[in-house]
C-alpha cells in the first residue's frame, strides 16, 4: 500500500477525532471530570484524554486494514492519527492559555487549562498532551494484534475496573459495605487504590480468560441444571429485591424508587410504541393527569377537600388517565407515524399548560401546585419513607411486569403487532383498528397514571415543572436504549438513563448530550438496545442470516 | 340466490367518481373473474366489497345479508377475505406469524390447525420456510404467502388481487394451478387479472371493467370468443 494513502489516512482519522476532542474539551467535559478519581492518582478527565488517543489511533488502523495486513502501514497510520489528535489538543491548550476566549467561549477557564496541563509548565504540557495521544494510538494497534481470547479478557478487566471505579464512592457508601468494612475492620477511602484496582483488572482478566476456555462445559451445565438453576436464580432476585432498600441505605432507595416510576413508565410506553407502533411522545401527559388526580382526591389542601386514602385515590387516578389515553386516541385514530407524534407531542405540552394556567389555578392550583398530598398508610404504617415506597413501586412494578408478559402473548397483543406491522393489513385479517389502539392508548396510560399518583404520594406536593417534555423523552429513550418490545430491556433502561446520572453527578449538566451520543452510538452498534426482544432480534440479524442461508439453498 | 351480490355500487374517492354502479354476482363454488385495464376500478371494487371503501349507493350481499354497514373486521368474520395488490404480507414477522394473524378472526383452534395443515399441503414451500421472516422470502413465495394467510380465515370467498403481479411464467402457471386447486376444495373465489387469457382459462365467468362500468360480461367461452376482448385484452390484431 502506497505510503502516502496510509499517511493520508491517518491525517484523516485524526482531523476527525482531533475535532471531536476539541469539542469534547469545549464543552467543559475534562475539567469537570478533573477532580473525580477512577483509581488513585488517575482521573476521569485522564481517562478521557487517554481515550481520545486510542479512538485517534484505532480508527486510523482499521481504515488502513482494510487495504492491507502490514503492521507497519497500521502503526505509521496509528502514529500520525494520535500525532494529529495530540497537536489539536496541544494548540487548544495553548491558545486558551494565551488568549481570553472566556467571552465566546465560557469553558475557556484557568481550570481547563489546568485539566489539561497535569500541573505542568505549559510547553512540557503540550509535548505531554501529543506523545500520551501518539503512545497511546500505537497501543490501540498492539491491542488489536493480541488473541482475541486475551482482548476479550482485557476489555472485561478494564470495563470492571472502569464501573467499580467510578461507583467507588457510591459502593462504598452503601449501608451493607458500611457494615462489612465495620466487620472486617479496614476503612475505605473514596476512591479505589491504585494496587487494588491492578489487582481487580488482572483477577477480572484471568477469570474471563479461564472461563471462556471450556464454552462447552459451560453449555452442559446449563442443559443439565436448568429447572434448579432457574429456581435458584429466581429466589435469589426475590431475596435481593426484597433487602435492596435496606442494604443500599436511604439516598440509594429513594433513588430506586424513581428508577421504579420511570421502569412503570417505560412498560407503559413499552406497549404504545413497542406493541402497538404508535409513536407517542406527550407520554408525560399521563403521568400527570394520575399525579393530579391523585393529589386532588387524596390531599385535603386541594379544591376538592376530600382527602380519600391513598389506596381509593388510586384506582380513581389509573381511571382518570385510562379515560384521558382514549380521549386522546379517538382523535388521533387516523393518524400516522409522524403526525401522530406532533399531535401526542402538543397533547403532553397542552396539559402542562392547563396545569400552569390561571384558568384552572382555582382547581389545581397552576404553578403553586398542590401540596399536602399524604403517603399512603399500609395496615397502619405510614409509607413516608422512601424504603416503605420502595416496596409499593416494587410491588407496582411487578403487576406490570406480569400484565405485559400476559399481554404479549394475548390476542390483543397480536392485533398489535398487525396494527404496527401494516394497518390496511390488519384491518384485512379482522382486526378491530379502533379497538386495538383504543387499547394500546388506554393501558399505556393507565401505567403511567398509577406511576404518577405513587409520584404525588412520594412528593407530597406536586407542580406543573414536574411533567415537562422532557420526561416523556427520557421515556422514550429509555426503553429505545434497553429494546424496544423488551420487557427487561426497559428495566435495565430504566437502571441506566435514570441511575447512571444520580451516580454520576457530574453527567448530570450533560444529560441530554449524553443521551444523544448515547442514541447514536446504540443505532449503530446495537440497534435492537441492550437486552432486545426474541422479535427484534430475528428482525435485525436473523433476516441476514436467513439471507445467506437461502442464498446458499438455491446455488 | 348467488353467495356474493354486488349491486349497481358508487365509491367514491373525495370527489373522483371511481366505480360507476357496477353489478356483479358470485355463486357457490365459481371462480369469477374481474379483468380490465389499469385504473379501470378492479381493485376499488375488491376494496369496497372489504369494507375498507365505503360505496356511496348500491348493496353487497352475502347469502342475502346485506354487508354495506359492517366494518372490514366483521366482514371477515362474515366470510370474505382478501389477498391484496402487491402481497402486503407482514414482512417483519415470520411465515408462521403471518398465517396465524389470518386466522386472527377465527377461535376454533383446532379448525385452525386443520387449515395450517391444508395450506401447507398447498404451498408446501411455505411449511419448509416457516419460520422464515416474510420479509425474505421470495416474490413468488411472498405472493402464495399471501394466498395462503387470506385462506386461513377460511373464506365463504376468497378475493385474489392479481396474484400473478410480477411473477416469472412458470411460477404464473404453478399460482393458477393452486387457485384452481383452492377452489376445487371448496372455496368460492373472485379473481382480479391483468393475465386475461390466463384468468380466462380457469374462471367459469367474468366480468370486463371500463373506467368504472362493466363494460362486458358473459362466460369465460364467451369472453374468450369476443372480438373486442381479443383484441383489447388478449393482443390479438384484429385483421391480420
Ligand atoms: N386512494 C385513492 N385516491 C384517489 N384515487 C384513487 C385511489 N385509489 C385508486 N384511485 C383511482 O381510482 C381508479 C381505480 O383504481 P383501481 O386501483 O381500482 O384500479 P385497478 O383497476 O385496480 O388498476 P390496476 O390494474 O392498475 O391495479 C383509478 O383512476 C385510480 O387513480
Ligand atoms: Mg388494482
Amino acid at each position: 500500500m502506497k505510503l502516502l494513502s496510509v499517511v493520508r489516512a491517518g491525517i484523516r482519522n485524526g482531523l476527525i477525532v482531533g475535532a471531536v476532542a476539541v469539542f469534547i474539551v469545549l464543552i467543559g467535559m475534562v475539567q469537570t471530570f478533573a477532580k473525580r478519581y477512577l483509581v488513585s492518582d488517575l482521573t476521569l478527565s485522564t481517562v478521557i484524554l487517554v481515550a481520545f488517543g486510542l479512538a485517534a489511533g484505532a480508527l486510523a488502523a482499521q481504515q488502513v486494514s482494510r487495504n492491507t495486513t502490514q503492521l507497519g502501514s497500521k502503526v505509521l497510520a496509528a502514529a500520525v492519527s494520535g500525532l494529529i489528535t495530540g497537536v489539536m489538543l496541544a494548540l487548544l491548550l495553548l491558545v486558551v492559555s494565551q488568549v481570553p476566549l472566556r467571552d465566546v467561549l465560557v469553558n475557556a477557564t484557568p481550570e481547563m487549562v489546568a485539566a489539561l496541563s497535569f500541573g505542568l509548565p505549559l510547553s512540557g504540557a503540550a509535548l505531554l498532551l501529543i506523545g500520551l495521544s501518539v503512545v497511546m494510538a500505537v497501543l490501540a494497534v498492539l491491542y488489536g494484534l493480541l488473541p482475541s481470547r486475551v482482548r476479550r479478557a482485557l476489555l472485561e478487566g478494564i470495563m470492571a475496573v472502569t464501573l467499580i471505579g467510578i461507583f467507588w464512592e457510591a459502593i462504598v457508601g452503601l449501608d451493607v459495605s458500611r457494615l462489612v468494612m465495620k466487620f472486617l475492620g479496614v476503612k475505605a477511602g473514596k476512591v479505589l487504590p491504585l494496587p487494588a484496582g491492578l489487582g481487580l483488572l488482572i483477577l477480572v482478566s484471568l477469570v474471563t480468560y479461564v472461563w471462556r476456555a471450556h464454552p462447552q462445559s459451560n453449555v452442559t451445565v446449563r442443559r443439565t441444571g436448568e429447572g434448579l438453576r432457574r429456581y435458584v436464580s429466581l429466589v435469589l432476585i426475590a431475596g435481593a429485591l426484597i433487602a435492596l432498600p435496606f442494604a443500599v441505605g436511604l439516598f440509594w432507595s429513594q433513588t430506586l424508587t424513581t428508577i421504579g416510576l420511570f421502569t412503570l413508565m417505560g412498560l407503559g410506553l413499552n406497549i404504545v410504541v413497542g406493541m402497538a407502533g404508535l409513536l407517542d411522545l406527550g407520554y408525560v401527559a399521563f403521568y400527570a393527569i394520575g399525579a393530579y388526580a391523585m393529589a386532588l382526591f387524596s390531599s385535603p389542601a386541594s379544591s376538592l377537600h376530600i382527602g380519600l386514602p391513598f389506596w381509593v385515590a388510586l384506582p380513581i387516578a389509573l381511571l382518570f388517565a385510562a379515560i384521558s389515553g382514549i380521549l386522546l386516541g379517538i382523535p388521533v385514530l387516523r393518524l400516522r407515524g409522524d403526525y401522530l407524534a406532533i399531535v401526542t407531542l402538543g397533547f403532553g405540552e397542552i396539559i402542562r399548560i392547563l396545569a400552569l394556567s390561571d384558568v384552572l389555578k382555582p382547581y389545581i392550583g397552576g404553578p403553586q401546585g398542590i401540596m399536602e398530598t399524604p403517603s399512603p398508610f399500609f395496615f397502619g404504617i405510614q409509607m413516608n419513607d422512601p424504603r416503605y415506597l420502595y416496596y409499593l413501586i416494587l410491588a407496582a412494578c411487578l403487576v406490570v411486569v406480569f400484565l405485559s408478559l400476559r399481554l404479549n402473548d394475548s390476542r390483543i397483543g397480536r392485533a398489535w403487532i398487525a396494527v404496527r406491522e401494516d394497518e390496511d393489513v390488519a384491518q384485512a385479517m379482522g382486526i378491530n383498528l379502533v379497538a386495538a389502539k383504543l387499547m394500546a392508548f388506554a393501558i399505556g396510560a393507565s401505567f403511567a397514571g398509577v406511576g404518577g399518583a405513587i409520584f404525588a404520594a412520594r412528593q407530597g406536593a406536586i407542580f406543573p415543572m414536574d411533567f415537562t417534555l422532557f420526561v416523556s423523552i427520557n421515556v422514550l429513550c429509555l426503553i429505545i436504549i434497553g429494546g424496544i418490545g423488551s420487557i427487561p430491556g426497559v428495566i435495565t433502561g430504566a437502571f441506566f438513563l435514570i441511575g447512571l446520572p444520580e451516580v454520576l453527578r457530574e453527567v448530570d449538566e450533560y444529560r441530554i448530550l449524553a443521551y444523544g451520543a448515547g442514541l447514536v452510538i446504540m443505532m449503530l452498534v446495537r440497534p435492537e438496545g441492550l437486552i432486545p426482544s426474541a422479535r427484534r432480534r430475528l428482525e435485525l440479524h436473523e433476516a441476514e442470516d436467513q439471507g445467506e442461508l437461502a442464498a446458499y439453498t438455491v446455488s | 340466490m348467488a353467495l356474493l351480490e354486488v349491486e349497481n355500487i358508487h365509491t367514491y374517492y373525495g370527489s373522483i367518481h371511481a366505480l360507476k354502479g357496477i353489478s356483479i354476482t358470485v355463486d357457490k363454488g365459481e371462480i369469477v373473474t374481474l379483468v380490465g385495464a389499469n385504473g379501470a376500478g378492479k381493485s376499488t371494487t375488491l376494496n369496497t366489497i372489504c369494507g375498507v371503501l365505503k360505496p356511496r349507493h348500491g348493496e353487497i350481499r352475502l347469502n342475502g345479508e346485506l354487508l354495506n354497514a359492517l366494518k372490514p373486521h366483521e366482514i371477515v368474520a362474515k366470510g370474505i377475505s382478501q389477498a391484496p395488490e402487491g402481497r402486503r404480507i407482514f414482512s417483519r414477522l415470520t411465515v408462521m406469524e403471518n398465517l396465524e394473524m389470518g386466522a386472527y378472526a377465527r377461535s376454533d383452534r383446532r379448525e385452525i390447525a386443520k387449515d395450517l395443515e391444508r395450506v401447507f399441503a398447498i404451498f408446501p414451500r411455505l411449511k419448509e420456510r416457516a419460520r422464515q421472516v416474510g420479509g425474505t422470502l421470495s416474490g413468488g413465495e411472498q405472493q402464495m404467502l399471501a394466498i395462503a394467510r387470506a385462506l386461513m380465515a377460511r373464506p365463504r370467498v376468497l378475493l385474489l388481487d392479481e396474484p400473478s403481479m410480477g411473477l416469472a411464467p412458470i411460477l404464473v402457471q404453478e399460482i393458477f394451478s393452486v387457485i384452481r386447486e383452492i377452489n376445487q376444495q371448496g372455496t368460492t373465489i373472485l379473481l382480479v387479472e391483468q393475465n386475461v387469457n390466463m384468468a380466462l382459462q380457469i374462471a367459469q365467468r367474468g366480468y370486463v371493467l371500463e373506467t368504472g362500468r362493466v363494460a362486458l360480461q358473459g362466460s369465460a367461452k364467451e369472453l374468450r370468443e369476443n372480438p373486442r376482448v381479443r383484441a383489447v385484452y388478449l393482443g390479438e390484431t384484429l385483421h391480420a
